[in-house]
């Protein structure tokens, strides 16, 4: 019986990867390796302004002072600095003022992707921001953004048209010696996307940006900052993925989140890195500091993951509570496979008075995976009233994989409410049979039970994303039940 | 369109089903009755394809077809239902996701199309009114916080659904207050066609007064020892299971 167990679960964890393909498009790098003039270089490329340069110098003298963070219930293998790629970008003459211009090998890796970037085909209202190997490629649907005061854009435009708001605004919710990923993301990283939204700006469309790794032997590092100014609102997704390489790649991005008052943020995120093959060789490692910072009163971030890619993740998305009554959110389903690897929770930091956290987070693991929440919730001193409710669950498909649950509580007001739920469970041998009962095949039924499962979170996403994300879902454990 | 041939069945080496004999033809209601470890729900199991059920030796066959050769869903598609005696909850999933899954499946395996959301709707509507299911269970997660009687209806209530030639109905009956009772034999006596059949297996003979079986077999430590009409449920109500120890040694 545990035998026919283990085959059904072998087949539903063990299908492929479906974005593994490699776009041939001509690319600009620099040499391997990393030291004051790559990013010296980096800078002039991007014909950046001293204050960019200065930002990335201080980040890289931190970076030389610190070391990989090592408490994460994770094997990270040493990780050779020297022998990445900083800067890669596609090889383009001049930057493309339409479609038309646009290298068409580009277009179709896109495509492939089901990134459509003719705006035609996005009356569905996403604007869409594509950066490949740490470039931005193409934003859509700015112009009808700019009427309503909107800025988005790739984040090296930004430096080079509003400096202010860059300089103004970057570093300060992730400082540059922030962690070891953060520093280094800041001395190297290339582009990213960039969001500005005006005081009483209902954002009328999702902005979205995809990343994809393509040059081999590079590192992406991208950076993202969002600002959401009094009285806005602004829905964001990110969609990634990556070839099929048998090296691994390292992935250290940042994300930064400004909500001042009244301002509601919502962040999703579908992760699908190239997760490795079923043997664990390959895959990307996903360092990724990613943090909000509710300045304003009332105001609100959320954050929700669906990470079913990577080797190795590494990513805890944060909310910083400072303005009084703001309301942070962490919603996550955090899926692990063959030999993949996953440590990721949220830090919520009350600060205001009245402030408010919410965290989900749903693990599945499966094959020979280990999958960790980690979480801290911390109370200030003079967060009165301060209120979280947590909830972490993990689900395991089989005997071979582990589900870890670290929740941290530092609390220093005694007014704070603070509450944890936590679960383990078997997709069961009985659930399975029962849908088969019913003519629902294994794979099917597995697909049913983990979107079940997941579906508080699922249901925070916009509808595009959830649709594509319980297909993932189902995807990344074809081949796995218990 | 039942035909089970001396079968011999095991779970985790132990023999419980010792020579089993029984032919179901369309039309036909029977009840399987019999103590406690008689093997009941060994027999429903290995019909609906259960994993840990070893066949040892003898046959089944389903409409002319091997049935021990399929997969449990394709026993499904092919009519074969089976209500569960501890229906399984499956959280998150609600069960008009679960249902249409499990109708529009069935119809892709037939060659139907599949239904329209609207259409779908329809017939749950339907259903759940036909088998007296109160609307608002089908809104929540499948059998998730369903009281007993709430999951044993919902299974006639997917009978209902899926409108199978064979159901096997496995101990519905207990745990169940007598409304509840009702209702499920109720749901049983509607569905009740010429060219389907039903086989109750029940511990009592309390549900057989409210669905008439047209076959009462008694299984007993793996065999069936004694096939007769329902005149046979009456005499295990009035005499217990203990006096037919005396007959089969005989």
């Amino acid at each position: 019986m545990m035998n026919d167990q283990d085959k059904v679960l072998k087949e539903v964890t063990q299908s492929d990867y479906k974005f593994g393909f490699t776009s041939n498009i001509e690319t600009e790098s620099l040499p391997k390796g990393l030291n004051e003039e790559v990013i010296r270089l980096i800078s002039e490329k991007k014909n950046e302004p001293e204050f960019m340069l200065e930002f990335r110098l201080k980040a890289y003298r931190n970076w030389l002072k610190m070391k990989t963070p090592q408490w994460a219930h994770l094997k990270i293998p040493e990780i050779d600095y020297q022998d990445i790629i900083y800067y890669a970008a596609p090889k383009q003459k001049a930057k493309p003022s339409s479609l038309d211009e646009v290298d068409p090998e580009l277009l179709d890796t896109f495509n492939r992707l089901g990134i459509p970037l003719e705006e035609q085909k996005h009356l569905s209202g996403v604007a869409v921001d594509a950066v490949l190997d740490s470039t931005s490629v193409k934003t859509t649907f700015k112009e009808t953004l700019a009427e309503k005061g909107i800025i988005f854009c790739s984040f090296a435009e930004a430096v080079q048209e509003h400096p202010d708001l860059v300089k103004k605004y970057m570093g300060t919710v992730v400082p540059a010696g922030d962690n070891y990923f953060a520093a280094l993301n800041s001395a190297v990283f290339s582009d990213g996307s960039f969001c500005y939204i005006p005081k009483g700006v209902r954002c009328p469309m999702e902005l979205s940006t995809y990343f994809r790794i393509n040059a081999a032997n590079t590192g992406q590092f991208e950076r993202t900052l969002i600002i959401a100014e009094d009285d806005s609102y602004v829905s964001y997704l990110e969609g990634c993925t990556a070839p099929m390489r048998d090296e691994n790649q390292l992935h250290a991005a940042v994300v930064e989140i400004v909500a001042l008052e009244n301002a509601e943020v919502k962040y999703s995120t579908v992760q699908n890195w190239y997760p490795g093959d079923k043997n664990g060789k390959g895959g990307i490692y996903n360092f990724v500091t990613k943090r909000g910072m509710c300045k304003g009163n009332n105001s609100k971030i959320s954050w929700t993951q669906v990470e079913t890619g990577s080797a190795i993740t590494w990513k805890y998305p944060s909310c910083i509570l400072r303005g009084d009554n703001s309301v942070g959110e962490f919603y996550s389903v955090a899926v692990t496979n063959n030999h993949q690897q996953a440590d990721t929770g949220t830090k919520m930091t009350h600060i205001g008075k009245n402030t408010k956290s919410t965290i989900i987070s749903k693990g599945i693991s499966a094959g020979q995976s280990n999958n960790s929440y980690r979480g801290l919730v911390k109370v200030m001193k003079n967060a009165e009233n301060a209120r979280n409710f947590s909830q972490c669950d993990s689900l395991l498909m089989g005997d071979k994989c582990g589900a870890h649950t670290f929740p941290y509580l530092e609390i220093d007001n005694k007014s704070a409410i603070i509450e944890h739920e936590a679960t383990t469970s078997k997709i069961g041998e009985d659930q399975i049979f029962y849908c088969n009962q019913r003519g629902i095949d294994t794979e099917a039924a597995i697909g049913l039970i983990v979107n079940g499962y997941a579906k508080e979170v699922l249901n925070k996403l916009p509808m595009e994303f959830a649709v594509e994300a319980q297909k993932l879902l189902q995807i990344t454990l074809e081949g796995s039940v218990g | 369109m039942l035909k089970i041939k001396e079968l011999y069945v095991t779970i985790n080496d132990q023999e419980i089903l010792k020579g089993i004999n029984l032919e179901v033809n369309p039309g036909e209601l029977h009840a399987i009755m019999g103590p406690n470890g008689s093997g009941k729900s060994t027999l429903a199991s290995v019909l609906a394809g259960r994993e840990e059920v070893n066949v040892t030796s003898g046959s089944i066959e389903y409409n002319g077809e091997d049935l021990l050769e399929m997969d449990p869903e394709e026993r499904a598609h092919k009519g074969v239902f089976l209500g569960f005696q501890y229906p399984v909850e499956i959280p998150g999933v609600s069960m008009v996701n679960f249902m249409k899954t499990a109708v529009n499946e069935q119809r892709k395996q037939r060659g139907m199309e599949e239904l329209s959301a609207s259409d779908f709707l329809k017939l749950m509507r339907e259903k759940s009114e036909f088998v007296g299911l109160k609307n608002n269970l089908t809104n929540r997660a499948v059998n998730e916080g369903f009281s007993g009687g709430e999951k044993k209806r919902n299974e006639i209530f997917q009978m209902a659904m899926l409108d199978p030639a064979l159901s096997i109905l496995d101990e519905t009956d207990s745990g169940l207050d007598i409304d509840a009772l009702k209702a499920v034999a109720n749901g049983v006596n509607k569905l009740k066609r010429k060219d389907n059949a039903t086989v109750v297996i029940t511990h009592y003979q309390r549900l057989l007064d409210y669905i008439i079986p047209d076959f009462v077999h008694v299984l007993y430590k793996g065999k069936i020892v004694k096939s007769s009409d329902k005149s046979l449920a009456l005499e295990l109500e009035e005499k217990g299971y203990d006096w037919l120890e005396k007959e089969v040694e005989v």
